[in-house]
């Protein structure tokens, strides 16, 4: 018998027409899953797209032609992962962070602008409540607030007292405390926006206990005469981060509103849409959650001056203003 | 689209044209991958504790328990997060369970998605976790309480079985979907590695079978499985009126190439039969 015989099934001539690009390919895109793009050299660069292809087009004849599955499979287990790796790569690292603070950021945060009014008015609005609750009934504060977070911060303590955890510095843990009430806030900032999905109603139900729990606190502190001292210790850090809270609820109540009211789009697609968008602005929420970390921990124990935290609260709302509302990422809008 | 229901595969044309038949991770697997990174995740944060711990008894003890709260967060929030923003698009556990997160329009992987649908979790998991972990320290498990809120938030935990694309909340929101990437080496070929000198056979054996069985037969003889072989040989032997000739593995590869070459040319000129229940050609 002949060996040189033409090969019986189209697979065996397949293979052997073919079989080192793919076996090329299978090495690039290795290589690729395991470092990034700069350690391929030009030749490699200018062979991938080329080498990919090819086996995209020896899938879809192998389909047609021919009966050998370890065949079909490899070749569309190899074309799958080179998709990926060609198509799904991701912008580098740098590149991203850059582009979040230059535009992406801004742009999410002022797609929100709605939300985030309604949520800062469903705080004020139940912050109000709150004050005229407490100080109508003193006791409605032993039911807002728990006994832990007040720590004697209630009704029932002395103005001497009161004026001392707004002054006094309480020099040991405090870096500690900052950075606990960072990670704290902004899981609950990360949880009110993934409790979005159940139609947004925790969501606002967090926002509105908040507010809450922020005037029953004024209301004890202005019982005394303490009302705009509070304000100043609470500004200094406090523009951050109840803008940052807003921004969070504001995102959860876009999930909330795509899944409740479609609308055009289909669920599906609305809900991906918001998604996205309101996830960028999540992570803005955190670095500015950081932020009032930050000026929590360091500004407000060493300055004690009620004019220079009510100039910094200020000044920090201005900056956030101007920068996601006013000037950020309009040059790639235009 | 042809969309199977009960199928995992799903239709995924590339810019080129060609329908990549994508197949989605199971539940299964899912799970495991996340009970694995949920294991790494508790060692290294045990690992994190003990470093702390010993540092702090060294010295430093309010910048170790800054670190360590910094590195919580991180783990908690950033384990999935960091890792799928690689250039695997999968974590730890994924990848050991040959899983990957791919955007469902087949565009890149964004940052945003990938944030999207892991601060999900905090509901899916973190949220029926604190609840059950609350309870019992706090000695007031109200039983209906609990039974409510584990009710609810199991919603959100078993939300991929409610599915046909088997999405978590998070793949819904953030608009991905999680993929098996196979990574199988190409396999010898069955036909061309054997020898010139073929057995031959008639039109009523060759006749026996359509592709389905063809694929079949050529799982079992690339598993090699020795009993399997010899079954599989002594039944075709059988049903053809072939003599046994005491080489299970020869004969099944010259029966499977003879097969193979029969389908493949009724094939080309448009006669598939798919399984030995169709006509034959």
């Amino acid at each position: 018998m002949n060996v040189q015989a033409a090969p019986l099934v189209n697979a065996t001539r397949f293979r052997l027409a073919h079989q080192g690009d793919w076996e090329r390919l299978e090495e690039l895109v290795t290589r690729l899953e395991k470092k990034s793009l700069g350690h391929l050299d030009d030749d490699d660069l200018l062979a991938l797209p080329a080498l990919y292809r090819t086996t995209l087009s020896s899938l879809s004849i192998a389909r047609d032609t021919s009966l050998d599955r370890a065949l079909v499979t490899y070749l569309e287990q190899l074309c799958t992962r080179a998709y990926f790796q060609i198509y799904g790569v991701q912008t580098p690292a740098r590149r991203q962070v850059a582009d979040f603070f230059r535009t992406g950021w801004p742009v999410a945060a002022r797609d929100l602008w709605k939300e985030t009014l309604v949520c800062s008015a469903l705080m004020v609005l139940s912050a109000v409540i709150g004050y005229l609750l407490v100080s109508g009934d003193p006791g409605w504060f032993y039911s807002i607030i728990p006994a832990e977070l007040a720590g004697g911060r209630d009704p029932a303590a002395s103005a001497e007292f009161l004026r001392g955890t707004l002054y006094d510095s309480q020099e040991s843990l405090l870096t500690t405390f900052a950075t606990y009430l960072f990670t704290h806030n902004s899981q609950v900032a990360i949880l009110s926006f993934a409790l979005g999905f159940a139609f947004a109603v925790p969501t606002v139900l967090l926002m509105l206990y908040n507010g809450l729990m922020l005037g029953a606190i004024y209301a004890v502190f202005a019982a005394k005469g303490l009302g705009p001292n509070l304000a100043g210790w609470l500004m200094i850090h406090g523009t951050t981060e109840l803008l940052a809270i807003a921004i969070a609820g504001a995102a959860g109540l876009r999930i909330g509103t795509a899944v409740a009211f479609p609308g055009r789009l289909t669920r599906a697609a609305l809900l991906v849409k918001a998604g996205r968008s309101a996830a960028t602005a999540m992570i803005g929420v955190v670095v500015m959650l950081a932020a009032a970390g930050l000026l929590e921990g360091i500004g407000r124990q060493t300055i004690t001056s009620d004019v220079f935290r009510f100039l910094i609260g200020w000044s920090m709302l201005t900056f956030w203003v101007l920068y996601l509302y006013v000037l950020g990422g309009r040059k790639r809008m235009a | 689209m042809s969309r199977h229901p009960r199928s995992l595969r799903r239709t995924f044309v590339t810019p080129e044209g060609i329908d990549l038949r994508l197949e989605l991770g199971s539940a299964g697997a899912r799970a495991g991958a996340f009970l694995i990174d949920a294991i790494l995740i508790l060692v290294v944060l045990v690992l994190l504790t003990i470093g702390a711990l010993m540092l702090a008894f060294a010295s430093a003890g309010e910048f170790v328990m800054m670190l360590w709260l910094i590195g919580f967060f991180v783990l908690r929030n950033g384990w999935f997060t960091l890792f799928e923003m690689g250039s695997r698009g999968a974590t730890p556990g994924k990848r050991l369970m040959k899983l990957r997160v791919v955007a469902r329009d087949g565009a890149r992987l964004t940052g945003a998605a990938v944030v999207a649908r892991n601060a999900m979790r905090e509901i899916e998991v973190f949220l029926p976790l604190s609840f059950l972990v609350s309870r019992t320290v706090e000695g007031t498990a109200d039983a209906a309480l609990t039974i409510a809120s584990l009710g609810w938030s199991g919603i959100f935990l078993f939300f991929p079985l409610f599915n046909r694309d088997r999405l978590r909340v998070g793949d819904l929101v953030a608009g991905t979907w999680v993929v098996v990437t196979g990574r199988a080496r190409l396999s010898y070929d069955l036909v061309g590695a054997a020898p010139a000198q073929r057995r031959t056979f008639g039109d009523a054996a060759l006749n026996l079978y359509g592709i389905y069985e063809l694929q079949t037969l050529e799982q079992v003889l690339r598993e090699e499985n020795p009993a399997t072989l010899s079954n599989v040989a002594n039944m075709i032997r059988s049903k053809a009126d072939i003599p046994d000739d005491g080489d299970d593995h020869g004969f099944l590869t010259d029966y499977y190439a003879a097969l193979c070459a029969r389908l493949e040319a009724n094939l080309l000129v448009g006669r598939r039969r798919e399984t030995k229940f169709d006509p034959v050609a």
